[in-house]
């Protein structure tokens, strides 16, 4: 194919990406409160962003929710990956490989329907919980432990399974390997996982709707409730602030990665060495 | 004595452990919400709470299911005209995905190897930001006073405002923005894994260039194309927020009408009819990307 043409249909995929995301930004700066018309630069959108108080309680709302679903997410994710890629054979294992894949394909509409089903019956039950930031939680960790799952099982995968069997042939005990030898080695790949996991909780409206209870808006519901009612330039600087914090996150977190697996490679090649000498 | 204990040691905890604890999380947030789900669809609403399936009669429990939900769902032509236009919508957001997707893969996989992870890495940035507020930009750039009508009114393009919001279009735009990432990704790493060769071996038995991306390469991506169409097609069908900001009155999506079953009209049988003839809609495509992916699985070790 041509190469111009390829050039020329990226650049232009890359525009339509970003276009918006452009677009968000340059119109947060804007005096207008008509939010499509351009009149003059002025950060009075920032000053009615901080006055906001609804909208800051979500924020701490939401930064709670993810962060706590995310480290359950990793959690549960990790000892799912463990038991689909260590136990070829078990009872059910089909059964759980398609379980743990349920919340990535099901719409949010169904797996929001089915947990808020769920949980009012267990509360019919047993009295218990009571809808709002607990259940919300429960949504989001139960939607992050099937990404989480997703990315330690390809870190297992390609792992070298020889230095488990080392560890273990020196006297390791199960655990032991797992802690010394096997943890070490997934690290960067849990910690793409919190932030993944953290990302999509912090960025989910459906399944908050449906499970939260009265007083407790995440941000995603508010800025989803005024985003149904018309155009509204807070909501221009919440997404500015948004997209600066996620940038830096993202920048620094690459920059962690790519150092901690140069490390790895350092040590490993060095090893090697070590052992040849 | 002590054999015992260093058999319980070594053999009870671990592979229970690690089977056990994701089987019980997934089964009680996975499965038994989803059969519950069934449950409540074969009930009827009881004022505030729905009626219970199972009654006690002299001893003996009876089972009464009640297909009403059903019933109605057959019925009324407006749930299988959502239905049908969900799957066309979504249908056409993967057809549209693919169309953009592919040659875009195609060229990031034939770029300079130094600079895919950089592509790779643009694709994926819109990802970490809030896929809600992206949505909301497009509603900024479409409404009638918005930045494209107003980009192309002052180029002197056109004279009259263009209706792009509330229409299908807008919902269109919509879906192939937030879906198209999810169609890049396993296409570029089919196509970024291609054998060179075949391609070579094509061109010296004289094949043309279109011929053999014709013949060698579109075959040999089957598998990536399959997985990119159903990370679009599935999350596509039940899609609520995006008809509900940037669709209009008769883009008929049956998310929505979920939704609005369960908070609107409160009827939490009906909603989760609703919910069980959509999982059936979608259960032969998740069951090919299942598939494909686990024989990907296979492949790999």
């Amino acid at each position: 194919m041509n190469k111009a043409f390829g050039r020329a249909w990226m650049v232009m995929v890359y525009i339509f990406l970003y276009m918006p995301i452009v677009t968000l930004v340059i119109y947060s700066f804007n005096a207008s409160p008509l939010v499509t018309v351009w009149t003059e630069a002025s950060l009075r959108w920032y000053v009615a962003l901080a006055k906001d108080s609804d909208l800051i309680a979500a924020v701490w709302l939401s930064l709670k929710i993810a962060f706590f679903s995310a480290l359950m997410s990793v959690f549960f994710g990790t000892f799912t990956a463990f038991a689909l890629t260590r136990y070829k054979r078990f009872p059910g294992r089909t059964l759980l490989s398609s379980m743990s894949s349920t919340p990535l394909v099901m719409p949010d509409v169904i797996v929001g329907l089915s947990l808020l089903l769920m949980l009012v019956s267990l509360q019919h039950w047993l009295g218990f919980p009571e809808r709002g930031l607990f259940t919300i939680l429960l949504g989001h960790a139960l939607l992050g432990t099937a990404y989480a799952a997703v990315v330690v099982t390809s870190r297992l995968q390609e792992m070298d399974g020889r230095l488990d069997e080392a560890a273990m042939d020196l006297g390791c005990r199960p655990f032991q390997v797992f802690r010394l030898v096997t943890l070490p080695l997934l690290l960067p790949a849990l910690v793409s996982a919190f932030l993944l996991t953290f990302t999509l909780s912090f960025d989910d409206v459906v399944l908050s709707s449906f499970l939260s209870g009265p007083g407790y808006s995440t941000m995603p519901m508010v800025i989803f409730s005024r985003a149904r009612l018309g155009l509204n330039p807070t909501i221009n600087a919440v997404a500015t602030v948004t997209i600066a914090v996620v940038s830096i996150a993202v920048i620094a977190s690459s920059i962690y990665q790519s150092r901690a697996e140069r490390q790895r490679k350092r040590e490993v090649a060095q090893a090697y060495s070590d052992a040849n000498q | 004595m002590t054999n015992i204990f260093n058999y319980l040691r070594n053999h009870i905890p671990g592979r229970q452990i690690v089977i056990g604890v994701p089987y019980l999380w997934f089964l009680l947030l996975a499965a038994i919400p989803l059969l519950i789900v069934l449950k409540i669809s074969l009930s009827e609403m009881e004022s505030t709470s729905v009626s219970s399936m199972i009654s006690w009669t002299q001893g003996w429990p009876t089972i009464k299911l009640n297909f009403a939900s059903y019933i109605f769902l057959s019925t009324d032509p407006l749930y299988f005209e959502t239905y049908l236009s969900s799957i066309k919508y979504a249908l056409v957001t993967t057809i549209i995905c693919l169309a953009i997707g592919y040659p875009f893969a195609y060229f990031m996989a034939r770029s300079p190897k130094h600079l895919q992870p950089m592509l790779l890495m643009l694709i994926m940035l819109p990802f970490w930001t809030s896929f809600l507020l992206r949505i909301y930009a497009w509603k900024t750039l479409m409404v009638n006073n918005g930045v494209i009508n107003n980009v192309l009114i002052s180029l002197g393009i056109i004279n009259d405002p263009i209706a792009m919001m509330n229409t299908p279009f807008s919902l269109l735009v919509g879906m192939v923005y937030s879906y198209l990432p999810f169609m890049i990704l396993p296409l570029y790493a089919n196509l970024s894994k291609l054998d060179v060769r075949y391609l070579e071996a094509a061109a010296d038995l004289g094949t043309s260039p279109f011929r053999t991306f014709w013949l060698v390469t579109i075959p040999l991506s089957k598998a990536g194309i399959i997985a990119g169409s159903m990370l679009v097609f599935i999350p596509a069908v039940g899609e609520y927020v995006i008809p509900e900001l940037l669709g209009g009155p008769d883009t008929l999506m049956i998310g929505r009408v979920l939704w609005d079953e369960f908070f609107s009209n409160n009827d939490w049988p009906m909603a989760s009819a609703v919910a069980v003839v959509m999982i059936l809609l979608i259960l032969l495509p998740m069951a090919i990307f299942n598939k494909y992916q686990s024989d990907q699985l296979e492949a790999k070790s």
